[in-house]
């Protein structure tokens, strides 16, 4: 009974874990076989041709640097335009504040079937030709919530006294705003980017209506499903999980670092 | 102080100075004078507008009505990073993201100073950080935190030091420990300290000047000695210390005024008396009050202020005992006792007779009412006797 009790909790986490790796780790494995078919869904040997020629299916890397791009650029727009969006909802009272407060949550609470193709109606009707800015348009729309929520909450969780102290010890409203508030908000800002980022990337639905010819990753490896997927997309998958893994580490370490320096001094 | 240049150090004048929040009036026409280099202590219960008054004065808040001066200059106009004032805050608010040596050097550098490493270092020293100087404030004790805000403050030289109940947070030892550092620190750098409080005794033992506030009202000012032996107001006279109030009538005025009350007749200096009409309230500290056996009574001094009574409570406290005798008019009396008496103590139940020369009591007007100031006396016993 103690022994259960005492391992229980081990055991889950482990059950946990499995669970949310093993896809991963199935995505990784199959990254390095060579398939026998199209159909990259049976071992059949160990090979690095993915790996070496990782652009070698026509169409894979394209489709890669195309979601990065779109990525990148919605989400530093996205959150330039929700960070100061939300310092406004915060810091200043206007008329229609609280309906920009709910209305700021429609992107997040609306299904992405409902807005991807209501988003494509809109671009038709205006004649607005489908492309990569259109695809950006609505990738920014949907981050800007998430930024938006994300800053909020840093900024109403922040001590007034804060800000009040740095006003007491000089520092201009300027100063104040460079020397303590964004500071303070910038973890926010950058766990919003980062989640963002990740929102973009991997979006289908809405991208797929809104797309017009171009070619996103996700909208690739959706086409590439019918025919066969090609290892070259577990290769990219797998850097794409590496990336995100270097980052938690290398967050997780300069913490580690900050902790251990200290406990010398 | 760090730099060690001789400085002129300035007073503090508010004048008028009057805040309204709505329908409230936070500071109501209050007028203060701190003189240069002096330890003032604002004494109040809570929400009596102790910190709207401390936030006007560094900026934060603007007056409705009023001005502020420091020195000859009248800052009431400027914004708060124009004011050579700076405040320790109830809560610290040390910036969490920087280091003790930043959250120190922060007003310097702010001002635009090249080196500030001599100074941080020396400050630190004052407050015995050194040590500490690269850790977050996280990472600190609340003791330390305090000490980090007092020198992130003090750092700055400024003409006047706003602390807001600074050591609120610390344990009992650690606050005694404070307030002699406090004393230490502001007798070594002569600034003008505002210190505000709702621990009394932390008023008395550290301020050269008290003023007791009430409701946005100074209900009395100066040195504590003098505020504590003559309080002018029955809410001073209960709020600071504990008083014995007995509700009287004049019967002659003159150098002495002589009150009858409940049958027993009482003197009272002129001079000592503030009641403007015929109805007057007579008080007394409790440790002004010699409890004598009643068949003692011939042993009190002629002339004394005298009540007959029954001991209802007798408690031994070590330095003193505390009596509480019952008059027969049911109004119960405190006093404390010296133990250096000899013979021997009172006993419950025991007839006794109360006396204290006529220079110990005061006169007080009525119209307060004979509790004003009692509940948060007796809130702060609570919390004593708790710490
Ligand atoms: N921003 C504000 N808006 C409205 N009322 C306020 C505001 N700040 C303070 N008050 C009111 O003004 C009064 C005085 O408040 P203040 O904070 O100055 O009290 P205090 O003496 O510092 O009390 P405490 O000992 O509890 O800190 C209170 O009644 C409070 O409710
Ligand atoms: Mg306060």
């Amino acid at each position: 009974m103690r022994w259960i009790r005492q391992h229980l909790i081990g055991a889950i986490a482990i059950v946990v874990l499995l669970y949310l790796f093993l896809p991963i780790a199935v995505v990784i494995a199959f990254s390095f076989n060579n398939p026998e078919s199209k159909f990259n869904l049976s071992w059949n040997e160990f090979s690095l041709d993915a790996w070496t020629q990782i652009c070698g299916v026509p169409g894979v890397c394209s489709a890669f640097v195309t979601s990065v791009e779109i990525g990148l650029i919605s989400t530093l727009f996205a959150t330039i335009l929700g960070t100061m969006i939300a310092f406004a909802l915060v810091r200043y009272r206007f008329k229609g504040r609280s309906s920009t407060n709910l209305l700021i949550f429609m992107p997040m609470a609306t299904p992405e079937i409902v807005m991807g193709s209501s988003l494509l109606a809109l671009f038709l009707n205006l004649s607005f030709p489908l492309g990569p800015v259109t695809v950006m348009i609505a990738h920014i729309m949907f981050i800007i919530s998430f930024v938006v929520v994300a800053v909020k909450a840093r900024l109403q969780g922040m001590d007034p006294r804060l800000e009040e102290a740095a006003r007491d010890l000089y520092a201009s409203p300027s100063a104040t705003f460079r020397y303590v508030t964004f500071p303070l908000v910038l973890p926010g800002i950058l766990g919003a980017a980062l989640l963002g980022f990740s929102l973009s990337f991997d979006d289908f639905i809405i991208s797929f209506f809104n797309a017009g010819t171009l070619v996103t990753f996700p909208i690739y490896i959706w086409g590439a499903a019918q025919r066969g997927i090609p290892p070259q997309v577990n290769a990219l998958a797998s850097l794409v999980f590496i990336a995100a893994l270097v980052i938690v580490l290398s967050a997780q370490f300069v913490a580690w670092r900050k902790r251990k320096s200290l406990s010398v001094r | 102080m760090p730099g060690g240049v001789a400085r002129k150090v300035e007073d503090l004048r508010l004048v008028n100075l009057t805040k309204q929040f709505g329908g409230t009036k936070a500071v109501d026409d209050l007028s203060i004078t701190s003189p240069a280099g002096s330890f003032f202590a604002l004494l109040g219960a809570s929400g009596c507008g102790k910190t709207t008054t401390l936030r006007m004065v560094a900026g934060l808040e603007d007056p409705t009505h009023g001005q502020i001066f420091i020195g000859d200059q009248d800052v009431t106009e400027l914004r708060a990073f124009q004011r050579p004032v700076n405040t320790v805050f109830q809560s610290y608010a040390l910036f969490p993201h920087l280091d003790i040596f930043e959250n120190v050097a922060f007003g310097l550098r702010r001002r635009g100073v090249k080196d500030v490493d001599d100074q941080v270092i020396a400050i630190l020293e004052l407050v015995e950080l050194s040590a500490l100087a690269r850790r977050k404030p996280s990472q600190l004790s609340g003791g330390q935190q305090q000490r980090v805000a007092v020198a992130r403050a003090l750092i700055n030289q400024p003409d006047v030091l706003l602390l807001d109940e600074p050591l609120g947070a610390l344990d009992l030892k650690l606050r005694r420990q404070m307030q002699i550092e406090l004393k230490r620190i502001q007798s070594e750098v002569g600034t003008t300290f505002v210190h505000v409080t709702h621990d009394q005794e932390e008023a008395m033992t550290m301020a050269d000047t008290v003023a007791v506030m009430n409701a946005g009202r100074i209900e009395q000012m100066g040195h504590p000695a003098e505020v504590y032996e003559l309080p002018r107001t029955i809410f001073v006279a209960n709020f600071l210390g504990q008083s014995n109030l007995i509700q009287g009538m004049k019967v002659s005025t003159g150098d002495v005024v002589e009150v009858s009350a409940n049958g027993l007749g009482f003197r009272i200096p002129s001079k000592r008396n503030v009641a403007p009409g015929q109805s007057i309230v007579i008080g007394v500290r409790p440790e002004k009050i010699m409890v004598l056996d009643a068949h003692d009574e011939s042993k009190l001094p002629a002339g004394h202020n005298r009540i007959y009574g029954t001991v209802t409570d007798v408690s031994y406290t070590g330095v003193s005992t505390q009596y509480l005798v019952e008059t027969p008019w049911g109004q119960s009396i405190i006093a404390f006792e010296q133990n250096s008496i000899v013979g021997d103590r009172c006993e419950l139940g025991d007839p006794v007779v109360l006396g204290w020369a006529p220079e110990h009591t005061f006169g007080l007007d009525p119209a307060e009412g004979l509790n004003a100031g009692l509940d948060h006396a007796v809130l702060e016993l609570e919390s004593d006797t708790e710490a």
